[in-house]
C-alpha cells in the first residue's frame, strides 16, 4: 500500500512515519504540511491511504477531505478524541488514530484499512476493469472508466501492486497485476518479455542482445522469454 | 506531585533504532522553541485564539514527553484561551521552560 502524510507538525509526521515503516507492505510516498500541496500531489498520483491530521491551521482536514472528489481511504490522527466524531461523516474516513499513536492501534488502524480496500476491490470486481469489445481496454482509475485502444499502449511494466501502462499519448498507472492485464491483452499483439514487462510487439522499433527499443524506451528482454521473442519475429 | 518529562514513549516509537532516536529529538528540539516564540508572540499581542492554535500543537508534544497532567492542563487552557482568557498563560510557561530545560539536556 501506498501512503502519503499530511500533518503541520514536524514531530507528528515523523511518528506516523515511523509507525509506517513498521508495516511490511506499507510505503509512504510522501510528506506534506499543508493540505493543499498535498492536494495538488492527489491530482497526480494514486494512493491507497491518507493519514491526515485533521487540526491544520488555513485549511483543515476536513475542508481536504471535503475537497476530494474521489478520496482515498483517509485515517485522521488527532490530538482530541472530540474531533473523531467527524470520522464517521464521510466514506472516506476509515478510521481515526488519537496522538500519540501507539503501535497496537496503529497496527489495528492498518488491518483496518486493508479490510476497507479489499471490500473496495471486490465491490469493483476488477481493478483494471475491462469490457472485451475486441480492440480495447476499459482501466480503472479513480473510479472512472478510461477507454484505450490495444494499437495505442506501447509497453506496460510492473510497480510493485501496480502497472504503469505506456501509450502513445498518456501514462497510466493502475491498481492491478501486470498477470490480470496479461489475460485481457490479445496474444497476437503483446508479449512479455521480462518478468515486469509486457510490450506491444508491433511498436518494436529494433531488437538488440538483452533489449528492446519502443519508441525511446530500452526494455530488457529476460533469458527465459528471449525465446519466444525470437520466434515471433519475421526474421529475414 | 509534579511530573517530569521522560522518553519512554519516544524509546517504544524508536525500538532500538537510535538513528531515529536521535532524529526525532532533533525535531523535537528544533520545533518546540519554534513553537513557543509563537505562542509567547500570540499572547503578547493578545490573540489568545491564535495562542491556542499553537497549543493545540505543544499539547501532543506533553504528551511525547509522557506529561500526562501538563497534557490535561493544556487541553483546559485550549479552551480557554478560545474563548480569550489568557489567565494560564504564566502557569503554561512554567510547563513550557520545564520541557525547555529537558529538551537542553538531551
Amino acid at each position: 500500500m501506498n501512503s502519503i502524510i499530511i500533518d503541520d507538525e514536524a514531530a507528528a509526521r515523523a511518528i506516523v512515519a515511523q509507525r509506517c515503516s513498521k508495516i511490511p507492505d506499507l510505503d509512504v510516498i510522501e510528506e506534506f504540511d499543508n493540505a493543499i500541496d498535498a492536494i495538488k500531489f492527489l491530482n497526480q498520483q494514486d494512493i491507497d491511504v491518507v493519514f491526515l491530521d485533521i487540526h491544520m491551521p488555513g485549511f483543515s482536514g476536513v475542508d481536504f477531505v471535503q475537497t476530494l472528489k474521489n478520496p482515498p481511504s483517509i485515517v485522521l490522527t488527532t490530538s482530541d478524541t472530540d474531533f473523531a466524531i467527524a470520522a464517521y461523516e464521510y466514506e472516506a474516513i476509515i478510521d481515526y488514530l488519537v496522538k500519540p499513536i501507539t503501535a497496537e492501534r496503529f497496527e489495528k488502524c492498518i488491518q483496518k484499512v486493508k479490510n476497507s480496500l479489499a471490500k473496495q476491490s471486490r465491490a469493483i470486481p476488477e481493478e483494471s476493469a475491462t469490457t472485451d469489445t475486441g480492440d480495447d481496454l476499459y482501466i480503472n482509475i479513480d473510479r472512472r472508466l478510461i477507454k484505450l485502444k490495444f494499437s495505442e499502449i506501447m509497453v506496460i511494466e510492473a510497480k510493485g501492486d501496480y502497472i504503469d501502462i505506456k501509450t502513445e499519448n498518456e501514462d497510466y498507472r493502475v491498481h492491478t497485476t501486470l498477470k490480470k492485464i496479461k489475460d485481457k491483452l490479445p496474444e497476437k499483439l503483446f508479449l512479455q518479455i521480462h518478468r515486469s514487462y509486457i510490450i506491444n510487439f508491433t511498436k518494436i522499433v529494433d531488437i538488440e542482445d538483452n533489449s528492446v527499443l519502443i519508441e525511446k524506451s530500452v526494455i530488457p528482454i529476460s533469458r527465459s522469454n528471449r525465446p519466444e521473442l525470437m520466434r515471433r519475429l519475421n526474421l529475414l | 506531585m509534579r511530573e517530569t518529562p521522560n522518553l519512554s514513549y519516544i524509546k517504544e516509537l524508536s525500538d532500538g533504532d537510535t538513528v531515529f532516536e536521535q532524529k526525532f529529538i532533533g525535531i523535537l528540539k528544533k520545533e518546540f522553541p519554534e513553537e513557543v516564540r509563537t505562542y509567547v508572540n500570540y499572547i503578547e499581542n493578545d490573540q489568545p485564539r491564535s495562542a491556542a492554535e499553537i497549543v493545540h500543537k505543544l499539547k501532543h508534544k506533553f504528551n511525547i514527553l509522557s506529561l500526562s497532567n501538563s497534557y490535561a492542563f493544556a487541553v483546559a487552557y485550549e479552551e480557554k484561551l478560545r474563548a480569550g482568557d489568557t489567565q494560564s498563560d504564566r502557569s503554561f510557561r512554567m510547563l513550557l521552560d520545564m520541557i525547555q530545560n529537558f529538551l537542553n539536556t538531551l
